[in-house]
């Protein structure tokens, strides 16, 4: 195993990392403020993904007008999933709103596959024409800085929201205790349909940036990145932001590193080896506080 | 009780008879013998993941990986060791049991969605992992299966789960499972050992799985490790119908695998609109009536012959006012 092989394979592992960061903070987003894995967020993230191919092949936008149009279209759909599928079950169990959020997931696979065609469908070269870039004998491609600088800046954007604006404060506010906040005057419904905006246009810029970086986009494409990011939340801990971005990062790695030295059958399965291991040994995931039981 | 069991025995002959009888008769082709066997193979997944989910209120999303193992287990056991069936059969349900003991131990500390995405974690790795074993063919499948599942064995092995899960249920342990999933703490207090039950509960439901698989390979002749197959797809299909009949009713489970196995055959015409119609039930289910179609109830003679009172002795009742009153 030479050494630049396992410098491209961390680089490729930061590059997927990233866009599994991006759909990892929706998870735990949502989770934090109404404790409800959304399986449909996988879904999302593949909407997003086809909303930007529709935006650059068919109207011919260039890139960055491409991801904000598909990434307002993307939280129009979170919305109007939060207010048909889960909103009416606030108060159910949560298993139910599970099993709902199932539904969604499977509703909006079909839907896509009959509106899209199931074939596989590929983003035009000229998006990003690629350029190979060399430090010393480690190949680095445009692509590559061009995802990763996109999450970067979509995350920082995120902190800035969270920490030093009034919805930021009322989020945090809600996801600490809903009551509580609902008594001090926050909207709490439209709060928790803000979160499921930004979340789901977080999902849909990580969908434009996988299409890009894979270069297929089809209706199935959201199951296994969604739960992969479901990990990656779990394993910074989640209802944690900057645990979903740690996470996130290291299940890209750690997927990379396992193509590099084991079998690249194996990939998906590491994913969950490492969310039974956290479950296991630290459920509260790697920035997590313990939580006692009540009785 | 002997009489009403007389009777349930009656009507399952019956309703095997009558299935051969039009099989003779050449109504029922073989097609349709196919779709009958898979009804039976979906009640036993569905019964047996009720078990689990229904009765002991532990949610687990990775019934499919037990299923997985069954077939593949048996499958190897008959086609490389020329094992017969049945033995095979149970040995392949056994094994998908003992990995049932390997996981459920460490998860079911966990509770609620950690646990059910902890088992959908361990559904996927199994299927991972068959994926990764030459011997039974990796991703091309593992075909040349004998097909010794006939219809009929395939519908006597699932009256037999539905039986031995019913008696399961109703008895000390099957109770035991009930009040832990009603209140986990309260059980404990009660000295119920809670891991032990829900351990117990856990495996028997991966080896009724198990059995399912080991059938389901020897009928098909044919499996392979997709998701639709023994992956993430088929654990979701089997929990619709869980969900969709009403978690701890049994009968619900059966009604609902019946159910939810023929209707794709009749909305065929409508193959396109098949899988959106399909998650669209299951949230409207979810909205309008989370506990299922029969909700935790049951089914059966009793229910059955007071509805059937209730329903004539009001219209006797009501004869009765009219012929006063005239």
């Amino acid at each position: 195993m030479q050494w630049q092989i396992l410098v491209a394979q961390l680089i490729n592992g930061i590059a997927l990392g990233s866009t599994y960061a991006l759909i990892a903070l929706g998870y735990t987003m949502v989770y934090g403020i109404i404790r409800l894995i959304n399986f449909a967020h996988g879904d999302i993230f593949m909407l997003g993904a086809y909303f930007g191919l529709i935006a650059i092949s068919t109207f011919k936008l260039p890139l960055v007008p491409a991801m904000l149009l598909s990434m307002l279209a993307a939280a129009v759909v979170g919305i109007v999933l939060d207010r048909v599928a889960y909103r009416p079950l606030r108060q159910s169990p949560r298993i139910t709103v599970l099993i709902t959020a199932i539904g969604a997931s499977l509703l909006i696979q079909s839907l896509s596959q009959l509106i899209f065609g199931a074939d596989f469908r590929s983003y035009p070269d000229t998006a990003i024409p690629i350029k190979i870039i060399r430090l010393g004998s480690v190949i680095i491609t445009n692509r590559q800085i061009i995802i990763f600088g996109t999450a970067i800046v979509l995350m920082i954007l995120l902190h800035l929201i969270v920490n030093y604006t009034k919805f930021g404060k009322a989020m945090r506010a809600v996801s600490m205790d809903k009551e509580a906040a609902q008594l001090m005057g926050i909207n709490v419904d439209r709060i928790i349909a803000l979160t499921f905006a930004i979340g789901s246009a977080l999902a849909a810029a990580a969908g434009i940036l996988v299409g890009i970086l894979y270069n297929s986009v089809d209706p199935y494409m959201g199951t296994l990145p969604g739960l992969k990011a479901f990990v990656a939340a779990v394993l910074g801990g989640i209802g944690i932001i900057p645990g979903a971005v740690i996470g996130g990062f290291l299940m890209g790695i750690a997927e990379n590193l396992v193509v590099a030295f084991g079998s690249s059958t194996y990939r998906d399965a590491v994913a969950f080896a490492i969310l039974i291991l956290i479950l296991l040994i630290k459920p509260s995931g790697l920035l997590g506080k313990r939580v006692h039981e009540k009785v | 009780m002997g009489k009403r069991n007389l009777i349930s025995v009656g009507i399952l002959a019956g309703i095997y008879l009558i299935v051969q009888l039009l099989v003779s008769r050449g109504v029922l082709l073989a097609y349709d013998l196919q779709i009958l066997g898979l009804v039976c193979i979906n009640i036993m997944l569905a019964v047996s993941l009720n078990l689990i989910n229904g009765f002991t209120g532990q949610f687990s999303i990775g019934h499919a990986g037990f299923f997985g193992i069954g077939a593949y287990a048996s499958a190897y056991l008959t086609v490389v060791h020329d094992m017969p069936f049945l033995l095979a059969l149970i040995i392949g349900g056994l094994f998908a049991a003992l990995i049932g003991i390997c996981i459920g131990l460490p998860t079911l500390r966990l509770e609620g969605d950690y646990l059910a995405i902890a088992t959908l974690g361990f559904g996927e790795i199994i299927r991972v992992v068959i994926l990764n074993i030459p011997a039974v063919g990796g991703a091309r499948g593992f075909s040349g299966i004998s097909r010794s599942t006939t219809f009929g064995t395939a519908y006597v092995f699932m009256i037999l789960t539905v039986i031995i899960l019913k008696n399961f249920i109703s008895s000390k342990h099957g109770r035991a499972c009930i009040a832990i999933r009603e209140d986990e703490l309260a059980s404990e207090t009660l000295g119920i050992n809670t891991t032990f039950y829900k351990v117990a509960a856990f495996t028997i439901g991966a080896f009724f799985a198990g059995l399912a698989g080991g059938l389901y390979s020897h009928f098909m002749g044919y499996i392979n490790p997709a998701a639709n197959q023994i992956g993430f797809m088929k654990s979701i299909d089997i929990l619709i119908m869980v969900v969709l009949g009403g978690l701890g009713s049994i009968t619900g489970s059966i009604a609902a695998a019946i159910f939810l196995t023929l209707i794709p055959e009749f909305l065929r015409s409508l193959a396109e609109y098949r899988m959106v119609v399909y998650p669209i039930i299951l949230i409207l289910i979810m909205l309008f009536r989370p506990s299922g179609l029969l909700g935790g109830k049951e089914l059966s003679w009793d229910v059955l012959s007071s509805f059937y009172r209730r329903v004539t002795g009001k219209a006797q009742k009501q004869q009765g006012v009219s012929t006063n009153g005239s």
